[in-house]
């Protein structure tokens, strides 16, 4: 970090400490997006915050939000015949009802990780004998792109390429968390990467129907530390609004390209999350124009009903409602090597990083021996 | 998931750019930031240049700095 760099933090930092102390009381942020959650224990921001703050992470990991349905799914299509899943790498660990795509790949299932949905593209063009079912999981941070690849299948006539959409859209899930009392927010920090696609006007419903405030935030400390700053500044000042830190990437109106390739291929319906149940109009579904290149129309996959884990407090801990040391498993049953629920296996899922961080943190306290 | 690397856009062929993050040059679909060119920094994510990024900033959390000891010096 260089020499401004560190002014600016010094100064942030000075801000946080100033205006926490001017809170009239405590008061719950909650901090949306995992990407956020991850960046806050890195950077040591929990530690900076006086007790007048208690930060709660959401729902903002797609991995942790999708439920057991959808992963049994891809299961069930990795261990047919001619039948290649490709999905991102955060999904490749993670248990749905009975086992995982982990799991399904050592018994002879075929998975392949890709890094973009134009990968998977590439693949169904370079094995034509085999289906490529590619699990589109994420928010509006990546259906677009997931859209922009169902285009160019239809474009290439590529019959052979489909989508397993599970996709979710963000501002349907806060008004559920806005409205859950047993929460009592005064603030949100807003995901950055979500807004850069869709702007800041689809929150503003937030301030203006469910009296709460949030900033879109950037993803450095520094970024972070000046959102936690202007919600603070909200509150100190009686405020309720959606600001936006994350200027340089998010405008009011969003990325109208993207969005427009988003709302050619997807239409909105209801969608199940882990932990909030059904929400209306809060999935993405492929419009009926590209129904050939939906997995669930073309070749739906034949599953039983979907359990749930015992014991795994995943649904509450995505609430906020819980903090993963709450739950049973926790550390003991379920860690990063044999994770239990999505929350612990994702590198952004709230039991994931509390795992990893708080055992760093015992780490430097304990004493060192001569 | 929703990880984002800023870029610089090196070469543009077609809706494909070739991008400098940390050193590495990758190919990158731009077909969803219409208008970039060379030279500009963007947002990738899963292959994609999500969105430009503008100069904006910095500027910003002075003045925040500025109102907050206002407020503490009256």
């Amino acid at each position: 970090m260089n020499e401004p760099e560190k002014e600016k933090i010094k100064a942030l930092i000075f801000c946080v400490k100033s205006l926490c102390h001017r809170l009239p009381e405590p008061v719950n942020l909650m901090e949306v997006c995992g990407t956020h959650t991850v960046a806050i224990y890195r950077s040591g921001i929990k530690q900076i915050l006086c007790h007048k703050t208690r930060l709660i992470s959401g729902p903002g990991c797609p991995v942790c939000v999708t439920p057991n349905e959808l992963v049994d799914k891809a299961i069930w299509y990795a261990l047919q015949s001619h039948t290649i899943v490709a999905t991102f790498g955060d999904m490749f660990k993670v248990p749905g009802s009975y086992s995982s795509l982990a799991e399904a790949k050592t018994k002879g299932g075929k998975v392949q990780l890709t890094y973009s949905p134009l990968e998977a593209l590439e693949l169904a063009k370079r094995n034509p004998e085999e289906r490529v079912v590619f699990l589109g999981v994420g928010f509006e941070t990546t259906a677009p792109l997931v859209a922009s690849a169902i285009l160019k299948a239809k474009e290439h006539n590529l019959s052979n390429f489909m989508v397993l959409c599970g996709h979710k859209t963000i501002p349907q899930a806060l008004e559920k968390i806005a409205n859950n009392p047993f929460l009592n927010l005064q603030g949100l920090i807003l995901p950055g990467h979500v807004s850069c696609i869709i702007g800041k006007n689809p929150y503003e419903f937030l301030a203006q129907d469910c009296n709460l405030r949030g900033v879109i935030s950037g993803f450095e400390p520094g970024d972070i530390l000046e959102s936690i700053c202007l919600l603070y500044k909200q509150i100190v000042e009686g405020r309720c609004e959606i600001e936006v830190q994350y200027r340089r990437a998010v405008s009011p109106e969003g990325n109208q390209e993207a969005l427009a390739v988003l709302e050619r291929v997807f239409t909105s319906s209801d969608s199940e999350w882990r932990g909030l149940g059904i929400i209306a109009n809060s999935g993405l579904s492929i419009r009926e124009e590209f129904s050939n290149w939906d997995a669930d129309l073309v070749y739906p996959a034949q599953i039983g009903k979907p359990i749930q884990h015992k014991g795994c407090i995943c649904g509450a801990v995505i609430t906020g409602l819980k903090e993963p040391e709450e739950c049973s498993l926790f550390g003991d049953t379920c860690n990063p090597e044999h994770p239990v629920g999505p929350c612990m296996v994702s590198s952004e899922g709230t039991c994931g990083t509390h795992f990893l961080y708080q055992a760093r943190e015992i780490e430097n306290e304990s004493p060192v021996h001569p | 998931m929703c990880l984002g690397v800023p870029a610089k856009v090196k070469k543009i062929e077609g809706e494909w750019g070739w991008l400098d993050v940390n050193q590495l040059l990758l190919k990158i679909n731009l077909s969803l930031v219409p208008g970039v060119k060379i030279g500009d920094y963007v947002i990738i994510h899963a292959g994609f240049a999500i969105q430009k990024l503008s100069a904006e900033e910095g500027e910003s959390t002075l003045e925040l700095f500025k109102q907050i000891l206002e407020i503490d010096e009256k």
